[in-house]
């Protein structure tokens, strides 16, 4: 040991000594250069989502213009046939693909953390990941040209909703399964095991106690694949066919022709929908931890009666 | 005789299609099919060329025996055309300096979310996560209506007086790089708290028992032990980022080469499927050291 033991610095001397090391720097500046920066972090993050919103009311044909407040954008927003459809084949879209990823994404999570050892189990768990990471555009080529082999020798698909739905399960598959995985890392494995000691056969012991426990995972899961899919615009337009334009596709479209006041309307509505689901799901998770705390209490104070 | 081998096919049956084997099998199947195949199918059209509009079969059947025709024509197009190459490099670079740059803005941003007070942080988490739920198109598109030349940017700086003419923010390398480390910093964020909040304190204390200055301990002590978040998050930022193709569309200008768009409009524009398998393959390979660095790490942090 370099320093001896007597000429350590003790708890309340520590910042006496080193301040002549270091530039003096008051605690209360770190403070304040912490707080501003995320303060800037933050206002980065959330300016254009703002000015979309501002944007949104003004009555100028110039998107980045401010004339005065009107709604007319809305009334627009109304009569537009095309996005309207294009907003319904999404919902749909999303929420199919939503329920086929939470699916196999639990499958994926239980094949990958309930059986340690098997063959072929780093190429599974690779290939639940190369979605994840893998640009979209390779993704999306690489799905179309294998549905098109596919058609090619049966004849089947035709590109529209079941081949953009192929992809967007794919996908969200990939993202629920790394949601349910860490859920089911943290539950504690002795629930399994006492039921299996009282009896559970394997599905048993999955239906009553894994599944119940896991339901808030699922939830956020299905939340988070259905924004996934609700939000992708380079699968949808690679595995799309004539007459299936997904609310992304129509967008973009319109967005790289040039500023469009009507996306800004779209934009502020999805905006407050999804704004609401995720404050209520929020909600809904803190409300189930605080009962299932509270019924922790209570079992406990029950025992000890 | 007979209900001893019906029982026997019973029970192999039950064990074929038990428990294990069907958990495992059925993300099995459904990734094989959806993720590995389409990439073998990318690899083999890469490898073939255009007729007319279909594409060249690699195998031929010359008096009962197979042969495999390679056309190397589309790999060697990208290895001569200086605008491939050069596209290439103009990407990786693109995406590197996205990640250095958010890199720079995250790390001290994730430093400072996990020192703040406890009962703070999951609302500043929730507060980083908000804008994912939100399209991530529809905020790209918000930059354009932030950076046009008649945009709100220029239009606030002008009439602060700042400046007397718009200054030309869109489709410049700029406007690219805005976008792209707007778009992925949450990306770098999360890994990098993930792994800062867990940091044990008492080593920084015992540092500083021992004489070490906050600023020394924090290179000697909190950067090596978050090197786990860094290369997650760098990664996370760097892959996805070199094939980006939304962003460059809306943001970038004719000059911004990135290989995306070279690959969309191979497929899109020009209906060359095996120059666009082709343009795919060799960015794999450009991933592929990246993708196998990441995926250590997560199996070394799990482990």
């Amino acid at each position: 040991m370099k320093t001896p033991l007597k000429s350590r610095p003790q708890l309340s001397e520590k910042h006496a000594i080193k301040s002549p090391v270091t530039l003096a720097v008051s605690p209360k500046m770190i403070k304040w250069f912490s707080q501003s920066w995320m303060l800037v972090v933050y206002v980065f993050l959330y300016m254009p989502i703002v000015t979309l919103v501002i944007f949104s009311f003004n009555d100028s044909q110039l998107a980045a213009v401010w004339s005065h407040a009107s709604l007319r954008w809305y009334a627009a927003l109304m009569k537009d046939n095309d996005l309207i459809s294009a907003v319904l084949l999404s919902l749909k879209i999303a929420f199919l693909s939503a329920l086929i990823s939470v699916f196999f994404g639990t499958f994926t999570a239980f094949a990958l953390n309930r059986y340690k050892r098997f063959q072929g189990r780093t190429l599974l768990s690779s290939m639940a990941s190369t979605p994840l990471v893998m640009p979209d555009v390779i993704v999306g080529l690489s799905l179309l040209l294998m549905l098109v082999s596919l058609q090619h020798w049966l004849g089947y698909p035709e590109r529209g909703l079941f081949t953009i739905l192929l992809g967007h399960a794919l996908l969200g598959t990939a993202y629920a399964t790394v949601v349910v995985t860490s859920r089911l890392r943290e539950m504690d494995s002795k629930l399994d095991e006492a039921a299996m000691d009282l009896g559970c056969q394997p599905f048993q012991v999955f239906r009553l106690v894994t599944l119940p426990l896991l339901v808030p995972a699922l939830v956020s899961a299905f939340l988070l694949t259905f924004t996934l899919s609700f939000d992708d615009v380079v699968l949808s337009s690679f595995l799309s066919g004539p007459g299936y334009s997904t609310m992304p596709m129509v967008i973009f479209s319109r967005a790289r022709l040039g500023l469009n006041p009507t996306i800004n309307a779209v934009a502020t509505v999805t905006i407050t929908v999804v704004t609401i689901a995720v404050l209520a799901s929020s909600f809904y998770t803190s409300r189930q931890e605080r009962n299932r705390k509270r019924e922790m209490a209570q079992a406990y104070s029950d025992m000890n009666k | 005789m007979k209900n001893i081998s019906s029982s026997r096919i019973s029970s192999a049956l039950r064990k074929l299609i038990d428990g294990r084997h069907f958990v495992i099998g059925v993300p099995y199947f459904w990734f094989l099919i959806l993720a590995l195949v389409p990439l073998l199918i990318v690899l083999k059209i890469s490898l073939s060329e255009m007729e007319s509009t279909e594409v060249s079969s690699l195998i031929e059947w010359a008096n009962g025996w197979p042969s495999v025709k390679l056309n190397f024509a589309s790999y060697m197009f990208i290895a001569t055309d200086a605008l491939y190459y050069q596209t290439y490099f103009s990407s990786l670079r693109y995406a590197l300096m996205t990640t250095v740059i958010c890199l720079i803005i995250a790390y001290p941003f994730a430093y400072f979310m996990a020192r703040s007070p406890k009962h703070i942080q999951p609302t500043l988490l929730m507060l980083i996560m908000l804008p994912f739920w939100t399209s991530f198109l529809l905020r790209i598109y918000a930059w354009k209506t932030l950076l046009v030349n008649n945009g709100v940017i220029n239009n606030i700086l002008m009439s602060l007086g700042l400046i007397q003419d718009p200054i030309a923010m869109m489709n410049t390398p700029f406007s690219l790089m805005v976008g792209m480390v707007y778009s992925y910093l949450p990306f770098m964020i999360l890994p990098l708290y993930a792994n800062l909040s867990k940091l044990d304190m008492r080593y920084l204390e015992a540092a500083a028992d021992l004489g070490t200055s906050p600023f020394k301990a924090f290179w000697l002590i909190t950067v090596p032990l978050s090197k786990a978040g860094i290369i997650a998050g760098s990664m996370l930022v760097f892959i996805p980022a070199v094939g980006e193709y939304v962003i460059p569309e809306l943001l970038g200008g004719s000059d911004t080469l990135m290989i995306g768009r070279v690959l969309w409009d191979e497929f899109f524009s020009n209906n060359d499927w095996p120059m666009a398998s082709a343009v795919a393959v060799v960015m794999i390979l450009l991933i592929m050291l990246p993708m196998a660095i990441y995926n250590k790490y997560q199996a070394e942090s799990k482990a």
